[in-house]
């Protein structure tokens, strides 16, 4: 496909535009009409009607649980193969392609021959983390995902920001150090 | 060969020597065509079939790397039947390759990945299960063999038959069981046997020491010359800097050699390929005296303090420095003291702790790889055997140490014949074992981490690039040799003055 090049005409201000009410008043219209349709449409579900479409509703985060969609992308998680082994081979591939810098592998020799290199550690710094999930698509044996469906990751200090490898494999579970607990730097 | 004749190459008209090598014509020509079992350095077998070209009159591709250059001849490498031939090779190359590129060091730097992104087919026509052969077979001290992963091309078999003449290495077997393996017996431990891994096409042969450390796309390669020996041999230095968490924190990951036929062929060997991880180790990093008690000083204040003890010190004032001295450091090292000074005493001659094995193909004797500049430049080692009679005697008032390790000259007698000079200036990159017993401490920079020029052991002079920062407050050593110089001078001003 060839490169087209298309030349847009500047909008023309009219008197129309430069008093802006006749916009105020077409974005007014858009808030009201959406109003009103949802207005009707939770009406004729208290009333019991069927066919209309569902009304839009705000969901109450952080008090109720955030809803994500199927294929979000949350925190990495990294997988095991059948003998319970991580499948990750310290390739290095994510930490090369991760625009963010964030991934910190270093490998060493797996035990099993056929397997031949394995992460000694996989770090991943979520605080630098875009969550843009190349690494994911990089991955040559599938060994991590972004689905641990947490978006919740924040912490005290930078420091806690990093997830180990036992942390992402879902060994150990993630908890903050003591030391950023002690030191609030909001605090003098 | 000798008669210039004109061919063409892929439509182009080309001259080259008659009866060279087409593939060889074709480098000089710029056309690189795709080969792993060629070498220039360990003949032709024509067993790769990667080469294939198509010659004008022929009645099949030939392989250009047994082909002369004849006049008149029309070779194409890229020509339909050329390409098609060179990807069924590749293929069948293929076929019982693991294809296990993301844990093989060798990903990045492959001629089959290289080869299969330029004239790969890309689609697989081999229905059969790949051959499974044995993996990690450590083959001697520095390298490792990975039957699955080999092509077969003998480059390896060729290197240590027709260079080293050990012949650890051997074809054994058969049709799909055919695969490289160690002589029965024998260990791949020769003293240039990291060779084999520069020569192997693919990730058969991987090195040891660098197992799993680097991947080879995070590299930063830079021209330089090997500090192992007065050989010389060109070298690259591959630097990890940008992610310091891998290689143990250590900032070169390998030397690899760099083709000189003038110096070193296409070779290093293990002592110099293996000999950098004291680099790094115990670095001086900033300008110290040590007596009274410790405390840092500026680059400055220490010229000022030097100048006076060197100036004051008249013939009691010895200098104990080695052949790491580039010839740029050379020249600054007799401006200031030689004909400033005017020091009769110089201790530089390899003698008796830098000196080792000596071969007919690369190593030599002395372990340095400067000693010649020195020479060049009319200075004259004196023995540092009676360097240590004239400290035992009492005779030397300021001893003036450059990049040397007294511990390895003087043995467990060092640190007694040390306490015996008045002032004791330690000069170099690294702390060594007696590193504490100076008066002062002068960090240098590694030759990593400067530029200048070696003369080898034959007067020829190789030039080497920085590749990584200095460590600290380090400087050169003609650097600094200057300022002392230039605090010499700044005190005669005084003087005068007043």
């Amino acid at each position: 496909m060839a490169i087209k090049v298309r030349v847009v005409e500047r909008p023309e201000r009219t008197f129309a535009t430069q008093i802006y009410l006749l916009e105020v008043w077409r974005g007014l219209a858009i808030t009201f009409r959406h109003l009103f349709v949802n207005l009707f449409r939770h009406s004729m579900k208290a009333l019991g009607v069927k066919g209309f479409l569902p009304g839009a509703v705000t969901i109450q985060y952080p008090e109720d649980p955030a809803v994500l969609g199927k294929r979000a992308r949350t925190r990495h998680r990294l997988l095991k193969r059948d003998d319970g082994a991580p499948r990750c081979t310290a390739c290095l591939l994510c930490e090369t392609i991760c625009p963010a810098k964030c991934i910190r592998i270093t490998a060493e020799n797996a035990p099993d021959v056929t397997v031949e290199k394995r992460a000694k550690t996989f770090d991943i710094d979520l605080g630098m983390c875009v969550f843009c999930g190349y690494c994911v698509e990089a991955c040559p044996v599938d060994a991590i995902h972004m689905d641990a469906n947490e978006v919740e990751l924040s912490s005290y200090s930078r420091k806690d920001m990093i997830w180990n490898m036992p942390e992402l494999l879902g060994d150990v579970p993630k908890l903050p150090s003591q030391v950023g607990r002690a030191v609030d730097p909001l605090k003098p | 060969m000798g008669k210039i004749v004109k061919y063409k190459l892929n439509g182009k008209d080309v001259e080259a020597p008659e009866g060279q090598l087409v593939i060889e014509a074709a480098k000089d020509a710029g056309v690189e065509i795709p080969h792993y079992c060629y070498h220039p350095a360990l003949g032709n077998p024509g067993n790769c079939r990667m080469c294939i070209v198509e010659v004008a009159g022929a009645p099949k591709p030939q392989v250009s790397c047994r082909t002369g250059v004849r006049e008149g001849m029309v070779v194409a490498s890229d020509s339909e039947v050329a390409k098609r031939a060179q990807a069924s090779a590749l293929e069948l190359h293929l076929v019982n390759h693991p294809l296990d590129c993301p844990v093989c060091d060798q990903s990045g730097e492959c001629g089959l990945q290289d080869y299969y992104m330029k004239i790969g087919q890309y689609s697989s026509e081999v229905r059969e299960d790949k051959e499974h052969k044995e993996k990690r077979i450590v083959a001697g001290p520095h390298v490792m063999l990975d039957q699955e992963r080999c092509i077969l091309c003998t480059r390896c078999t060729r290197f240590v038959d027709n260079v080293t003449k050990t012949h650890e290495l051997g074809i054994f077997g058969m049709g799909h069981t055919e695969k490289i393996d160690l002589t029965p017996g024998m260990t791949l431990d020769n003293a240039y046997s990291g060779n084999v891994v520069d020569i192997c096409p693919v990730g058969a042969l991987t090195d040891r020491d660098f197992r799993y450390k680097v991947r080879v796309w995070y590299l930063e390669k830079t021209d330089s010359i090997c500090t192992g020996c007065s050989r010389g041999c060109n070298i690259s230095v591959h630097a990890n800097t940008a992610r310091p968490w891998h290689n143990d924190g250590k900032r070169v990951a390998r030397l690899k050699p760099r083709m000189n036929l003038d110096v070193n062929g296409y070779w290093m060997c293990d002592d110099g390929r293996y000999g950098f991880s004291s680099l790094d180790a115990d670095r001086l990093g900033k300008v110290l005296r040590l007596s009274p008690q410790k405390s840092e000083i500026s680059w400055f204040a220490a010229g000022v303090e030097l100048a006076e003890i060197l100036k004051s010190s008249g013939d009691g004032l010895a200098v104990a420095a080695s052949g790491m001295l580039s010839n740029e450091d050379w020249d600054a090292y007799k401006a200031l003291f030689v004909d400033e000074l005017n020091v009769k005493r110089h201790y530089f001659t390899s003698a008796p702790d830098q000196v080792g094995i000596e071969d007919d193909l690369l190593r030599r004797k002395d372990k340095v790889p400067n000693l010649k500049g020195a020479e060049a430049r009319g200075l004259l080692s004196g023995d540092f055997g009676d360097l240590a009679k004239d400290l035992e005697a009492g005779k030397i008032k300021t001893l003036y140490v450059i990049e040397r390790d007294l511990s390895k000259v003087w043995g467990d007698k060092a640190a007694g014949l040390l306490a015996k000079a008045g002032t004791t200036i330690l000069q170099g990159p690294n702390k060594y074992a007696l590193g504490d017993a100076f008066a002062y401490r002068l960090p240098a920079t590694a030759y990593v981490e400067e530029e200048g020029h070696f003369t080898n052991f034959e007067g020829k002079i190789g030039a080497y690039k920085k590749a990584l920062a200095p460590i600290g407050d380090a400087r050169p050593d003609w650097d600094i040799f200057a300022l002392l110089q230039k605090a010499l001078a700044a005190g005669k001003k005084r003087e005068v003055a007043a």
